[in-house]
């Protein structure tokens, strides 16, 4: 094994270094504060290697790992959102829960398995990554069910996850199977050039394989009618594992997907497309829809991130038809402003609530803006972002999203994202208009709202400031993102 | 680069407004005034002695711009800053800001909770007002047309009537939708121009001679025009206005119905009509029709209306559609006509808000039907009325009468029936005008209203207004001359 592999294995091998430090400290020292630092700092390190180290790329590491600039952006953005989500869930698990330590070796171990995923193209590192970040996901969302006073429903959140995870690999599985059994290949790369070689165009068994991992995927990413488990896990589990099963877990997912599809020339067959399309336009407007019923927040960004992983769609779809390099950027940026804007928003649901009690019902936003003006600006700042309106991240989001579309000339989509974005407006606006409303007729006290100790203000500000300088001035992260899908 | 001072300084000025609330709740209004004031007074010296601040006209083929600032943003797209102000430009800048002040006037006593957060949200919605007035980078355009959006849902949201939530959203949803419309029509216009020039661009002057391909341009016309109708507002798009000035404080309205209307308008004339100009001209007739209908129908509306501010809003619309009939005649008459319609209903419908604000603001209703007799109450107020009235209306020697005769003149060239039916309109106007007065001011105080006649302040609010009304009235070539060079320019008609 040459050195070159070894530094660009650096982040992977921290990474995996802080778990087991992690997992001895545990052993032997059961206290909240150290355990939480040393997670951190594991996390801080593993982000900021690169910075002082460079990194040989591209490197195929070993068979299953695949070094470039594309993994080494995913992996940093799912670290980011690991450290984020790490020093959310000091104040929200301390005072109310006995036994914390272990969620952060599940934290850790979750992020290994979406780094893996990052650097996937490969039929098993996918698989591997896959079912290290699902299996951690599980305990995650099921962590407080021992608590005196749980949050909702963590066990029935963590089971419904596991049966439909499960259900959902297997069906990967089994695609896999058929695609290998057809072509031979495990590597995205070998994909490719084995279905053209064979003249497997059209050949229905390998269609149905990669249907299957189609499907397989869309329940990770909770696109319809694949949805029905994302507002129950979502309300069910604790806040911080809520956010980052929204943003971690997908981005990572996301990442390895436009891999296989962009590399495998899986867009060939026409019927893909079309379940792509209806799965897009169905997954923007009932999730748009559904969106409008809820009375929790938790839910309510469930929804919304159903639609969002359905205007995502779009790009993927754009992709069949536009270069690579358009298709890649958009997607990338579109994914890295709903991971920040994401984050933010459950940063503040996190602020208010705690393990002992969670504040996501829609009507204790009531008035919040009077309350505490800095957490319900981050929150409008948020919800503007999400529907995409300018000075915000999500705008520039949208605005690639369109892009995507019209060089596509995917007209029917784009419409459905108009009806989509039309619909989501109403829901982000009430929500706002809420935390707007006069301060007196809001609950006076509000006992969350008395200590936010520093690490939650860090993580609110530089996702706000994120969040308006990637909407602002966009440059530098679009110089990034050209340089990654150069490689496509 | 002073157009980015322009904005800057209330940007700033609002930031500065927010942060010193928690000082002293007098505090903000006084930083208001004076970046407003600063604003004002660098818009005057611009139009006054241009070059006395180092001004220089360019021409660039495209236009004499008074001032031209380009900046790179986001080159991946081909998107820069370019901002410039010829001639319309200057006019409308210069009535952002001036209403901007009496807006501040309005303000000033009405405004008592958070007022830091709402004097924010008035010079925020005056900076997007003048990126839209000035942006020709269609992306930058696009940017502040939306950041204009959010302030103004926020002063309506907050400060705004018993039914402010579904007013305040009423008016976000449908300007944001067209406005994605819109966003979608400049992608498509973008990428068109790509296909035929290899080049990426949202540059306003590289878009103006892109060569289409016919059977998409009437599509890529229609979003733009549907935005700018929505905001105009026109019959059908006009839904959503009488909700939100009946619902928005009296500052929000006179912004509304002075300014965020002329934005739609000069969208049409400095985007839809010159971008597209075969495809405008073959709409032309739907258009004028439309115009005609919002003329004739929000006039019959109004007249049937027994909310005051309601009843204003519906003449407004009835008005703008003066607007769309002038600029779809595009003719030198009619283009002028429009422009002047512009900036005189500025004014007469800032007023009239105003008062009717100020009415509410007094008595807590704005039923008309429980109105009565005030003339003997407050004599200065009523004659106010009466005089923004009859402005409105269309009387000879104020700024109205100018640019609607000039519209009709115009539009009657292109087709006398539209001017036929269009020409009701201002008879129609007279009735439901005289209405009011005759409800409000005259007759018998039936519910025995006591209440304090206009402020200081206000007083000077009106006589500014009505100077400028007068001025535009008796001297209207002053701003014909201005509004000239950017009309030839857009390749309107000249005889």
């Amino acid at each position: 094994m040459s050195t070159d592999i070894l530094i660009d294995l650096l982040q992977i091998i921290m990474l995996t270094l802080t778990t087991v430090i992690v997992m001895l400290v545990a052993g032997f020292k059961r206290e909240h504060g150290l355990v939480n630092a040393l997670t951190t700092s594991g996390l801080a390190a593993s982000l900021l290697i690169f910075a002082f180290v460079d990194p040989i790329l591209p490197l195929q590491a070993t068979e299953l790992i695949y070094f470039d600039e594309y993994s080494l952006f995913f992996s940093g953005l799912i670290i980011f959102g690991a450290l984020a989500v790490s020093i959310l869930a000091y104040p929200y698990f301390e005072k109310h829960h006995n036994n914390n330590e272990e969620f952060y070796i599940l934290l850790l171990t979750a992020t290994l398995g979406a780094v893996v995923l990052a650097c996937s193209s490969h039929f098993i590192s996918l698989f591997i990554g896959m079912e290290m970040l699902g299996v951690s996901l599980y305990a995650m969302i099921a962590y407080p069910v021992h608590g005196e006073k749980a949050a909702k429903f963590p066990l029935e959140a963590g089971i419904k996850y596991l049966i439909m995870s499960g259900l959902a690999s297997g069906l990967i599985l089994f695609g896999m199977a058929l695609v290998y059994a057809l072509t031979g290949a495990m590597f995205f790369n070998d994909l490719s050039p084995a279905i053209n070689a064979e003249g497997l165009v059209g050949n229905p068994l390998l269609l149905t394989g990669f249907l299957l991992i189609l499907g397989g995927i869309s329940f990770k990413l909770s696109l319809v009618p694949f949805h029905i488990w994302t507002p129950d896990v979502y309300e069910g589990a604790p806040v911080p594992v809520t956010a980052y099963l929204a943003t971690v877990s997908k981005a990572a997912m996301l990442a390895v997907t436009m891999r296989l599809l962009l590399l495998s020339d899986a867009f060939q067959f026409q019927a893909l497309l079309i379940v792509l399309t209806v799965m897009a336009a169905a997954s923007m407007l009932l999730g748009n829809l559904l969106a409008l019923l809820q009375n929790n927040v938790k839910r309510l960004l469930a929804y919304s991130s159903i639609a969002h992983l359905g205007y995502l769609l779009v790009v993927i779809i754009a992709a069949a038809s536009i270069p690579g390099l358009l298709s890649v950027e958009s997607m990338s940026f579109y994914i890295a402003a709903y991971f920040i804007m994401s984050l933010a928003g459950f940063a503040v649901i996190s602020a208010l609530s705690n393990a002992g009690h969670e504040l996501d019902n829609i009507a204790d936003y009531q008035g919040l803006f009077w309350r505490n003006p800095w957490l319900s600006g981050v929150m409008i700042t948020v919800l503007f972002s999400l529907a995409g309106i300018p000075l915000t991240a999500g705008f520039i989001g949208k605005f690639y999203i369109f892009t995507s579309g019209v060089e596509g000339s995917l007209w029917f989509l784009l419409t459905m994202l108009i009806i989509g974005s039309a619909i989501g407006l109403y829901y982000y606006l009430r929500l706002i208009y809420l935390m707007l409303q006069k301060a007196e007729m809001a609950p006076k006290k509000d006992p969350a709202l008395a200590a936010i100790p520093f690490g939650t203000h860090a993580v609110l500000a530089s996702m706000t400031a994120l969040v308006i300088y990637l909407g602002v001035y966009p440059m530098p992260m679009i110089e990034i993102l050209q340089s990654l899908a150069a490689a496509f | 680069m002073i157009l980015v001072w322009l904005m800057l300084i209330l940007f700033v000025g609002g930031i500065g407004a927010w942060l010193t609330e928690s000082r002293s709740p007098e505090l903000p209004r006084v930083i208001a005034l004076f970046a407003i004031g600063l604003d004002l007074a660098l818009v005057i010296l611009m139009l006054v002695a241009p070059g006395a601040i180092g001004l220089t006209p360019v021409d660039n083929g495209q236009g004499t711009w008074l001032v031209l600032f380009e900046a790179e943003w986001i080159p991946r797209f081909g998107i820069s800053f370019i901002f410039g102000a010829d001639g319309l430009s200057m006019l409308l800048i210069f009535l952002t800001v001036f209403l901007g002040m009496i807006s501040l006037g309005a303000a000033w006593h009405e405004i008592k909770e958070r007022s830091g957060f709402f004097y924010f949200n008035l010079l925020w919605t005056l900076a997007g007002v003048i990126g839209v007035f000035t942006s020709l980078d269609l992306f930058l355009f696009f940017f502040f047309w939306e950041v204009m959006l959010i302030p103004m849902y926020f002063i309506i949201a907050i400060w705004g009537h018993e039914n402010k939530e579904y007013a305040a959203m009423k008016f976000f949803i449908f300007t944001q939708v067209t406005g994605l419309l819109m966003l979608l029509a400049i992608l498509v216009l973008v990428f068109l121009n790509y296909q035929s020039s290899e080049v990426i661009t949202f540059n306003y002057f590289e878009l103006l001679g892109a060569d289409l391909p016919e059977e998409v341009v009437m599509w890529v016309m229609l979003g733009f025009f549907i935005a700018f109708a929505t905001k105009l507002p026109a019959v059908p798009f006009h839904n959503w206005l009488p909700d939100a000035h009946s619902q928005a404080p009296t500052a929000g309205s006179v912004i509304l119905a002075g300014i965020l209307l002329k934005t739609g308008a000069y969208g049409l004339i400095r985007f839809t009509v010159p971008l597209f100009p075969e495809a405008s001209l073959t709409f032309a007739p739907i258009a004028m029709t439309l115009g005609v209908v919002s003329i004739l129908y929000t006039a019959k509306v109004a007249y049937a209306q027994n909310d005051l501010k309601r009843l204003i809003a519906y003449t407004s619309v009835s008005h703008m559609g003066f607007v769309l009939l002038g600029v779809y005649a595009w003719n030198a008459q009619a283009v002028q006509g429009a422009v002047m319609t512009m900036l005189a209903h500025g004014f007469s419908a800032a007023a009239l808000f105003m008062l009717a604000g100020g009415l509410q603001h007094r008595i807590h209703t704005r039923d008309l039907d429980k109105m009565g007799g005030f003339w003997g109450v407050a004599p200065k107020m009523s004659f106010m009325a009466l005089f923004f009235t009859v402005a409105a209306v269309g009387m000879p020697g104020l700024g109205n009468f100018v640019g609607e005769f000039l519209v009709l003149l115009g539009s009657f060239q292109v087709s006398i029936t539209a001017t036929a039916f269009a020409a009701l309109g201002l008879v129609v106007a007279a009735i439901y005008s005289l209405i009011v007065i005759q409800k409000a001011f005259h007759g018998e105080n039936t519910n025995n209203y006591e209440f304090a006649d206009l402020t200081f302040i206000e007083m000077a609010c009106f006589a500014l207004m009505m100077i400028g009304l007068l001025w535009m009235g008796l001297y209207p070539q002053s701003m014909l001359d201005l509004a000239e060079p950017t009309l030839r320019s857009l390749n309107v008609v000249f005889p």
